[in-house]
């Protein structure tokens, strides 16, 4: 055993007692002196409001957020204007998601090989996992005033190999006649869904849309009432100065929100909503409201015939069909941490999109209505009805628990015989995000979330398809 | 034998450690705020509970306001007076929008107004998307963050008379109380906030301030109905250079100032439409000035 010296014992506490000294010195400083890390998204940063003011988890709004929006994305402080801003300011936010996601789908038709043969013997259904670090598109989020009451709003998005289109484009006059009851939106925008896809919490493929919004029958050719998708319009919307009471009507074409004029020559529709929300106390602000989509688009599409044979004629689509989409939205808060939204849909397509006519441009539908064509005998309107239950547990501002189920079932199949569950979906999401920070510069949270999806009759034997998916990413704008 | 080096860091940790209570004078203000954290707050038939606000103070108002309510949030620095508004120092209990006298501390309805109403040319929003429950939590919650609180009451709030019928001659009558009290000063003749004394001002903390313009068409911070604009000259806006004229000026005469403020203001207003069938002139700065 090692013994000090007297003389080396005085070094080492001499030593100790510099030590703690500098210690005491340093640590005092570092307590008082350090401050917690901050670190702009657009709106955010032009009006000094941390994310957590408008989004009850970012992208979500909260009731507030949702008041500025609809004011125009103004705080309505006399400040709105972008001359009160510094020049520097650009209303810019980017937004990407790098992820890890692993996919198993249930039944997927797979060759078989055997006995050195080069060619497949058969098939057989297999489960195929797929699973991999990748990334999301890229959004380029900017918007904001051009003047006091002159609103807009452009991003153009990429998938995940940088091909970009516009997803949003719209300009807005707000509060007209000085009157919050009064404001028009003309350009590419999303619908005025209460429960909005564009700002969904979750990111996995089945999970990061609200499959009541997209759906179709199982051969349906209408693409034209996806009510997620954002439209081309015109939108006239009001609310009362709390946000408390909201209606929109929207005149759109019905091309899914493509532009270049690509199907009907002359196909609209209109979506309509209303809402009420009420003061329930301790519980929060709770709102019920109602939801109608009602459209016609094309069936019939005039094609020319050239040396290379018969093509479509582009916007040359007629013999429109009505289809239609109507719900009830439920936004219910139990007190600071908990709510609920439930979205219900009984939609409708005329018999013709059930009977495969429809969006014949693209091949989704894969039959034309031309001169003299005849519904096949009893065909009748495809309907259905649906459900979307999505509670979330906000802990804080900073970690938000999300759950959601959503079932959808046929109530009429288009052809009479077809069993009553094919095409029926049901899917569930869990997940949680966690923003590490919070404050008006950025974004940045660590998501992760676990899909299930369930498609009856989906497999291409005719049995239920399932596919699952787990995600875990990096979900950051600035 | 001690070594030099160790004598100077005994004597500097000396100093730290002597000077880590007023260094750590933060905590200890949290820790004093939060023995106020039982404060309540009465709105009508509501009761706020600060401690029930601590969620959506965390969420929507501590960017500015910061966590201590002094008004040191995280986005202050970012809102230069006198364009902006510097966040309201909660700790201070020092408020501008009162129905009470000057110098006393304004009621819960006051500040549950406050933040219903928000106020214009700041970044501070209206908040009535929350319930009422909510508001008055916050009310409570402000309240908490001052000891002025636990050691005063409010002030009564001041009794305003009922609103008489606008005339040409009473909005040439505020034309008079308007020169007399010389608003003019800070607000300009024309209520252009261009007076000779619109560029000197400053708050009670030293920093600069704008007088209001009338004629931009903002709202009044306070409220813009005839009997707020009332209420702001009569109780002053405690913490600017904006004061009490409840002294200088008879109810009566402070109905005929409404008006004639009025006639400034880019809202339509009956007296507005009256200054204008009456070729009413500015007041002259170099005019003696009336005796009450």
């Amino acid at each position: 055993m090692h013994v000090l010296s007297r003389s080396n014992l005085r070094k080492v506490v001499h030593s100790a007692i510099s030590l703690l000294s500098l210690a005491a010195v340093i640590a005092p400083m570092m307590l008082t002196l350090s401050q917690p890390a901050h670190a702009l998204p657009a709106f955010a940063r032009k009006y000094g409001l941390r994310c957590s003011a408008c989004h009850e988890s970012w992208p979500m709004l909260n009731y507030f957020g949702q008041k500025f929006k609809d004011n125009g994305y103004q705080l309505m402080n006399d400040r709105d204007a972008p001359i009160w801003q510094n020049p520097g300011y650009w209303p810019v936010t980017f937004r990407i998601t790098p992820i890890w996601h692993r996919i198993s789908t249930g039944k997927v038709d797979v060759d078989v090989y055997a006995g050195g043969n080069p060619g497949p013997i058969g098939s057989t259904l297999q489960r195929v996992e797929q699973s991999g670090f990748d990334l999301s598109g890229l959004d380029f989020h900017t918007g904001g005033t051009l003047e006091k009451n002159f609103s807009f709003y452009v991003l153009p998005s990429s998938n995940n190999a940088a091909q970009f289109h516009f997803e949003t484009v719209m300009a807005r006059l707000d509060n007209l006649f000085g009157s919050p009851w009064l404001n028009v939106k003309l350009g590419k925008f999303e619908l005025d869904n209460l429960l909005s896809e564009k700002r969904i919490l979750t990111l996995t493929g089945n999970g990061g849309i609200y499959q009541l919004y997209h759906f179709r029958p199982q051969g349906d050719g209408n693409i034209f009432g996806q009510m997620g998708d954002n439209q081309l319009g015109v939108e006239v919307m009001g609310h009362s100065s709390n946000d408390r009471t909201r209606y929109s009507g929207a005149l759109l074409s019905s091309v899914d929100g493509q532009v270049g004029l690509p199907y009907g020559s002359n196909a609209y529709s209109g979506f309509f909503t209303a809402s009420q929300a009420f003061d329930a106390g301790k519980l929060g602000v709770q709102r019920i409201g109602a939801y109608a989509m009602v459209g016609e688009a094309p069936t019939t599409w005039r094609t020319q015939t050239g040396p290379s044979g018969a093509t479509i004629l582009p916007g040359s689509g007629i013999g429109n069909k009505g289809f239609s989409r109507e719900g009830f939205v439920g936004l219910f808060y139990f007190g600071q941490h908990a709510d609920v939204t439930v979205v219900t849909q009984h939609g409708s397509d005329n018999a013709w999109f059930g009977q495969g006519y429809g969006d014949f441009i693209d091949g989704i539908a894969p039959n034309n209505n031309t001169a003299g064509t005849v519904l096949p005998a009893n065909a009748r309107s495809p309907a259905w009805n649906g459900v979307l239950i999505e509670p979330h547990f906000v802990y804080s501002p900073q970690l938000i628990f999300i759950g959601r189920y959503e079932t959808i079932r046929m109530s009429q199949q288009s052809t009479p015989g077809v069993p009553q569950n094919f095409g029926n979906i049901s899917t569930y999401t869990i997940g949680y995000r966690y923003n590490p920070f919070m404050t008006s510069r950025a974004g940045f949270a660590w998501h992760n979330e676990y899909n299930w999806f369930h498609l009856d009759g989906g497999a291409p034997d005719g049995t239920n398809l399932n596919v699952s998916e787990l995600l875990i990413g990096f979900d950051f704008d600035f | 034998m001690r070594t030099r080096l160790q004598r100077w860091t005994l004597l500097l940790s000396a100093i730290a450690f002597s000077a880590l209570p007023m260094a750590s004078w933060a905590q200890l203000s949290t820790f004093d705020i939060e023995k106020r954290i039982g404060a309540e707050s009465h709105i009508g038939d509501i009761t706020g509970h600060a401690k029930d606000a601590a969620p959506d103070y965390r969420r929507y108002c501590v960017g500015c306001h910061g966590p201590l309510g002094d008004g040191n949030g995280e986005n202050a620095v970012w809102m230069p007076p006198p364009m902006y508004q510097v966040p309201r120092d909660f700790q201070l209990g020092v408020f501008k929008c009162r129905s009470t006298p000057t110098g006393t501390l304004p009621t819960d309805q006051d500040l549950f107004d406050s933040i219903t109403r928000g106020f214009d040319r700041s970044n501070m929003p209206q908040w009535n998307t929350f319930t009422k429950q909510e508001r008055a939590d916050l009310v409570a919650w402000v309240k908490h963050f001052s000891p002025r609180w636990t050691n005063e009451k409010p002030g009564t709030p001041i009794t305003i008379p009922p609103e008489p019928e606008v005339t040409p001659e009473r909005i040439k009558a505020g034309r008079d109380v308007f020169a007399r009290v010389q608003c003019w000063k800070c607000h300009g003749v024309q209520g252009q906030a261009n007076g000779p004394s619109a560029s000197t001002l400053t708050d009670d903390l030293g920093r600069p301030i704008a007088a209001f313009n009338f004629t931009e068409g903002s709202r009044p911070k306070c409220g813009d109905s005839d009997r707020d604009i009332y209420r702001i000259f009569m109780t002053g806006l405690d913490g600017t250079p904006m004061p009490s004229f409840a002294d200088n000026i008879k109810p009566d005469e402070a109905w005929d100032l409404v008006f004639y403020l009025r006639t400034f203001m880019r809202q339509p207003s009956r007296a507005k439409e009256m200054a204008k069938q009456l070729g009413l002139k500015p007041v002259d700065p170099n005019a003696p000035v009336a005796q009450q």
